[in-house]
């Protein structure tokens, strides 16, 4: 029994949510998504142990949640689409996720983000036919 | 016959939900060109008044958890309704559906060899809302019917590029084959470049999101030929959900019209691509 080596295990600072990734943190996986109810939200907040170990989660899974790191959540098979549910209803935007899996603030995170598109509206006029472009 | 009045192709954003729901945002000059884009669109749509909209989109964990992942699945009910997602979004009115053309999509699309998940019951997120938002949620009540059609770019393996093109072409046949008088129009929607996650996260990469858009009008083998892994290289782990605009340009003729092409970047952490598309002929 092995699990199967892909091609795009080998793209940098990513981390592609397959069969592999999915087996092995379904539990973690499963307590994100019982955050689409708000009285599950709430009875995390008022007793996150608990409620971890009410999923079976490992000790070390339980550390990154208790400890909101979310890079080593990550790595250790969270859904992103399924983090999310435990980041954003606590304040956490996407933008503060990716600051948070690179380790800078928030604010240089969206800088980036404007840096990388900057003169996407010079390339549009390049190419024409865009509306507004 | 059911007639195909086009194709829309529009990025599912879930921060656009909220924008939505805050008038000031709209005409916030972080939000004004976005939206902007979308003006064009509403305009065309007034003028073809489609009677119903397949949406192509992907479940984030609303209706599919990770117990239970299908490649494709089709809603077959009567109406469809949004939910809390835990993504803290204002939740809309119920869709209406249009059951019995689903179920003569599924049997077509079972017959042309694309085996589909049917739903009789599914909760729709922000992949499908934000779409239709975007489209008719400044109008009085949703004025079409809606088909969600929701495709797996969630967890891998995924459908392939070229597998969602041929799904697009499968569709095509099983929606000119409904003797029912209807106009429809097909919604491919998620990317452009965006990863959330990871070091690479804030990925955003205008070059291929414009290589993309020229594809999908005018050469979608060009995108169709590209491997899911070549794909995330490009335009990262969430831009992926490009393949679904495949699905909708596979539903047009080989040669389309583009009634109106837009793109703006970054809105939240994404590169944001809006294209209107008419059969030529």
């Amino acid at each position: 029994m092995s699990w199967q080596k892909h091609d795009y295990e080998n793209i940098p600072g990513t981390y592609v949510f397959d069969g592999k990734t999915s087996h092995s943190s379904y539990a973690l996986n499963k307590l994100f998504y019982s955050f689409n109810k708000e009285e599950s939200r709430k009875a995390f907040a008022e007793d996150p142990e608990g409620y971890a170990d009410k999923f079976g989660l490992t000790g070390e899974q339980k550390q990154a949640l208790l400890t909101g790191d979310f890079l080593t959540l990550l790595k250790m098979g969270a859904n992103i689409y399924l983090l999310a549910k435990l980041a954003i209803p606590s304040g956490v935007s996407v933008q503060d996720a990716g600051a948070a899996f690179q380790g800078i603030p928030t604010e240089e995170f969206k800088k980036n983000l404007l840096t990388k598109a900057e003169g996407f509206q010079e390339k549009l006029e390049k190419e024409g036919g865009f509306w507004n472009g | 016959m059911a007639e195909i009045v086009g194709g829309i192709t529009t990025s599912h954003i879930p921060a656009v939900g909220n924008a939505l729901a805050n008038d000031e945002s709209r005409n916030d000059p972080y939000w004004k060109r976005f939206f902007d884009g979308y003006e064009p669109v509403k305009e065309w749509l007034a003028e073809v008044e489609p009677d119903v909209a397949i949406v192509v989109y992907n479940d984030h964990g609303l209706n599919f958890f990770l117990d239970t992942v299908p490649t494709f699945a089709i809603g077959c009910a009567d109406s469809y309704s949004n939910a809390d997602e835990g993504w803290a979004l204002p939740q809309l009115e119920t869709f209406q559906g249009d059951a019995q053309f689903s179920w003569h999509i599924a049997e077509s699309l079972i017959e042309q060899e694309f085996d589909l998940t049917i739903c009789q019951e599914m909760l729709v997120d922000h992949g499908f809302v934000v779409p239709m938002q975007l489209m008719w949620g400044h109008l009085e009540g949703w004025p079409v019917k809606a088909i969600p059609f929701a495709v797996n770019t969630v967890q891998h393996p995924l459908p392939s590029a070229r597998r969602c093109l041929a799904l697009g072409h499968a569709l095509r046949k099983a929606i000119e084959s409904y003797p029912e008088d209807l106009k429809v129009v097909v919604l491919g929607t998620g990317g452009m470049s965006h990863q959330l996650q990871g070091e690479r996260a804030g990925l955003i990469n205008v070059d291929f999101d414009m290589q993309c858009m020229d594809s999908v009008i005018n050469d979608p083998e060009w995108l169709a030929s590209m491997t899911n892994t070549e794909i995330i290289e490009q335009a990262g782990t969430e831009g992926v959900e490009i393949i679904m605009w495949l699905i909708m340009r596979g539903a047009l003729q080989a040669n389309v019209k583009a009634v109106h092409k837009h793109y703006h970047a970054p809105i939240s952490n994404t590169g944001a691509g809006v294209l209107v598309l008419q059969n030529a002929s």
